[in-house]
């Protein structure tokens, strides 16, 4: 019996996180789940949000975006576009581009281009995000 | 015959050459390191993604996904996926001649065929020969992250399932080893069901997950990351080949230098003895003229 879970988050160019942990918990599609050592084999898709984990009694936050997770037993790895530790996340530039999401947004929609929409407000949701998590690092 | 003042010329050029292919060899190699460490990089994510969709495949549905419906083929699509820049020997012509092969038999075989050119070779080729390039990605391949590849597979993928493309298909290099590259074409839409199964199956086959939503909803929404992963690694390999190809390439050119550097150096010395040998006779000849 494992009474840690290996943590793993990958994205295409980096592995951002690889460490023994006690207790994970991520934005699921279907809301936010936790999972302890030993957990059963699941599979569930990732939506933008906070990742937390737990080692010891430190937490530590990451945000990632879209993808996918599968937890077996004692490993859980997630595979996102893109993840970043909180302590990397750069604010200023996250300021920067949450101000520029908001003026595209409001840019396009008073053009109502629904595709031009879609993509201004998940731009300014990532930026929103970020900001969260790299409030949390402090 | 050359005179001694331009063999002379001709060796400083040859080695000012040498100079630039060898720069361009350590340039080269240390480019090489980059590709091949992003390689290594995407290796874990590719490697669970093709696990993870392995597992799922059973589940697959045909009517899941359009990127999975087989049609009847009137119009492919093309990705050529080249390098931007040149000197790295038969590397780029060995990718255009594949594709142009590869649409001369599409086309006569009376199927519509358009192109995507990505990076500046493949692109400069067919416009030469005024082949209709319907888009085309430049400056990418010399720095690129996944990003890129999202958008030029999205592109293809919407073309596909608005039916503009029946079939969709990708030239790029295999990267085998430093040596050796090789051009090659793979399909990439639609997906082929029995190409997400593979080594994955079995080892899922045994796993029961709980699935979070429905894994026939899990692999639709997968199946898209799936065409990404195929372009970026297409990406990553060509750009490692392009530059193992260019190491090669500049690797011979100044061993070339050094043959030419030598052959020219034995014509420099065996002109000057000749030089002066003819002085000496001269001044021995006009020594016994003033003797008698």
């Amino acid at each position: 019996m494992a009474d840690k879970l290996l943590l793993e988050v990958i994205t295409p160019s980096r592995m951002v996180v690889s460490e023994e942990v006690d207790m994970v918990v991520a934005p699921g599609e279907w809301g936010e789940f936790g999972a302890l050592p030993n957990h059963a084999a699941y599979l569930t898709a990732i939506k933008l949000g906070e990742l937390r984990y737990k080692v010891g009694n430190k937490t530590e936050y990451v945000i990632v975006s879209g993808g996918f997770a599968e937890i077996v037993a004692d490993r859980a790895t997630f595979l996102v576009t893109a993840a970043e530790k909180a302590h990397e996340v750069d604010i200023a530039r996250a300021m920067k581009a949450k101000e520029r999401a908001e003026q595209r947004l409001q840019a396009v929609a008073a053009k109502r281009e629904a595709f031009d929409v879609a993509r201004a407000e998940a731009a300014l949701q990532r930026a929103i995000w970020r900001l969260k998590i790299a409030e949390r690092a402090k | 015959m050359a005179t001694l003042k331009d063999v002379l010329r001709k060796i400083g050029a040859v080695k000012k050459t040498q100079q630039i292919t060898k720069a361009m060899n350590m340039v080269a190699a240390a480019k090489l390191r980059g590709a091949q460490a992003k390689m290594e990089n995407f290796r874990p994510y590719a490697g669970k993604f093709a696990e993870v969709i392995g597992s799922l495949s059973a589940h697959l549905n045909v009517e899941a996904s359009p990127l999975l419906e087989q049609r009847e083929v009137k119009n492919i699509e093309l990705l050529l996926v080249t390098a931007d820049r040149g000197l790295c020997g038969s590397f780029n012509g060995n990718l255009n001649n594949l594709a142009e092969k590869f649409l001369r038999a599409k086309g006569a075989e009376g199927v519509g065929t358009s192109l995507v050119c990505l990076g500046r070779k493949g692109r400069d080729y067919f416009r030469r020969r005024q082949t209709n390039i319907r888009a085309s990605h430049i400056d990418v391949m010399g720095r690129f992250d996944m990003s890129n590849a999202i958008t030029i597979a999205q592109d293809l993928a919407s073309r596909f399932i608005g039916g503009e493309s029946d079939e969709v298909y990708v030239v790029s290099a295999h990267f085998i080893s430093m040596a050796i590259q090789r051009p090659v074409t793979r399909k990439l839409l639609p997906i082929s069901p029995e190409e997400l199964g593979g080594p994955g199956e079995t080892a899922g086959a045994a796993r029961e997950y709980l699935y979070e939503p429905s894994p026939e909803q899990l692999i639709s929404s997968l199946l898209p990351t799936h065409v990404n992963v195929q372009v970026y690694s297409a990406m990553l390999e060509t750009s490692a080949s392009e530059h193992a190809a260019r190491m090669t390439a500049m690797d011979n050119a100044s061993r070339n230098c050094k043959d030419l550097i030598r052959s020219l150096s034995l014509t420099y010395n065996k002109a000057r003895q000749a030089n002066i040998t003819r002085e000496l006779m001269d001044i021995v000849g006009g020594a016994e003229a003033l003797k008698k």
